[in-house]
C-alpha cells in the first residue's frame, strides 16, 4: 500500500512536518478534529475538554494497556473551520513540555482533502526523543512478545 | 584501543535494549539507569560501556555526574526510527478515514 502520511523532519530542526491526504471532503476531515465523540475514536483517547474557539482548550486522557492513565492538553489559538486550527500540545508529565501545531487543513477535489501540521518543539533534542518514542515502545514490545514466547516454548 | 562492537550485538540483549528505551525518552546517570534493574550495578556498567562502545549511547559529564543519552544518527544505522513515528500517525490516519467515511454513509 502506498505510503499516505509522510513526514519531513530534517537533521537538527527543532521542527517536524506531518502531511496526509485523505479520501475524504474537506468539511469531513475537519469534524472529526471537532467533534469529540469522533476525536475519541481515532485517537483512542478520552475527550474531557475540547473548546473549539480561540483562548478554548482542550484536554485528553489515554489509559495504557497496565491501567495507567496519561494527560495531554493544550490551548487553542487560532479557530478556522475548515481552514486551520493552531493549538499548544503537552504530555502530562514527562519532561518534553509544550510543543506549538500549526493545523493547515485543505481542499483537493471535492472527495479528497490533504492535512498539513506543522510542530514546533522547544529544542531539537526535544524533537528527536518525541520521534524515538515510538520506536522505543517497539523495542519494549517486541522484546515483550519474545519473551512471551520464549516462555511457551519452556 | 577499543574495537568498535558490533551494534546488532548490542542490541540482541533485552537488558541493553531496555536500558536504549529509557534514556530514549530522557538523558539519565548511570545510577538512575541501575535502579531500573535487579542486576548487580557492575552488570549494569558492563552493558552501558558495550552501548557506549558501539557509539549508540553517548556520555556528557555534567559537574561529577556522567549522563547517558541516545546516539540518534547511530540508532539509524539499526531502524529507521522516524519509521515507527510515521506508522502512529498513519494508523490513527487511516481509522480517522474509516470512521469519517462510515458517517457519511450513515446520513
Amino acid at each position: 500500500m502506498e505510503r499516505k502520511t509522510k513526514i519531513n523532519a530534517e537533521d537538527g530542526k527543532q521542527e517536524l512536518t506531518i502531511t496526509r491526504e485523505f479520501d475524504l471532503p474537506l468539511e469531513l476531515l475537519f469534524k472529526a478534529y471537532v467533534e469529540p465523540g469522533i476525536v475519541e475514536q481515532w485517537m483512542g483517547t478520552k475527550v474531557l475538554k475540547l473548546e473549539n474557539k480561540k483562548h478554548g482548550g482542550y484536554q485528553f486522557e489515554t489509559t495504557d494497556p497496565k491501567g495507567n492513565k496519561h494527560g495531554f492538553n493544550g490551548v487553542i489559538h487560532e479557530f478556522t473551520p475548515n481552514e486551520k486550527i493552531t493549538r499548544t500540545f503537552e504530555m502530562e508529565n514527562t519532561p518534553f513540555g509544550v510543543q506549538l501545531e500549526f493545523l493547515t487543513f485543505e481542499s483537493l477535489t471535492d472527495d479528497t482533502s490533504k492535512l498539513t501540521m506543522h510542530v514546533v518543539y522547544r529544542s531539537a533534542a526535544t524533537r528527536d526523543q518525541i520521534l524515538q518514542l515510538p520506536f522505543a515502545q517497539g523495542i519494549n514490545m517486541a522484546h515483550n512478545r519474545l519473551e512471551e514466547i520464549v516462555n511457551k516454548l519452556n | 584501543m577499543n574495537l568498535r562492537r558490533d551494534v546488532f550485538q548490542a542490541i540482541a540483549d533485552p537488558t541493553r535494549r531496555t536500558i536504549l528505551l529509557l534514556v530514549a525518552s530522557q538523558t539519565m546517570t548511570a545510577g538512575a539507569i541501575a535502579s531500573n534493574f535487579d542486576t548487580a550495578r557492575p552488570t549494569v556498567s558492563k552493558h552501558l560501556q558495550i552501548l557506549t562502545e558501539c557509539a549508540l549511547l553517548e556520555q556528557t559529564q555534567t559537574g561529577r555526574e556522567i549522563y547517558y543519552h541516545i546516539n540518534a544518527k547511530n540508532m539509524k544505522e539499526v531502524a529507521d526510527f522516524i519509521e515507527p513515528f510515521r506508522q502512529m500517525w498513519d494508523d490513527r490516519f487511516n481509522k480517522l478515514e474509516t470512521i469519517m467515511k462510515k458517517y457519511t454513509s450513515k446520513k
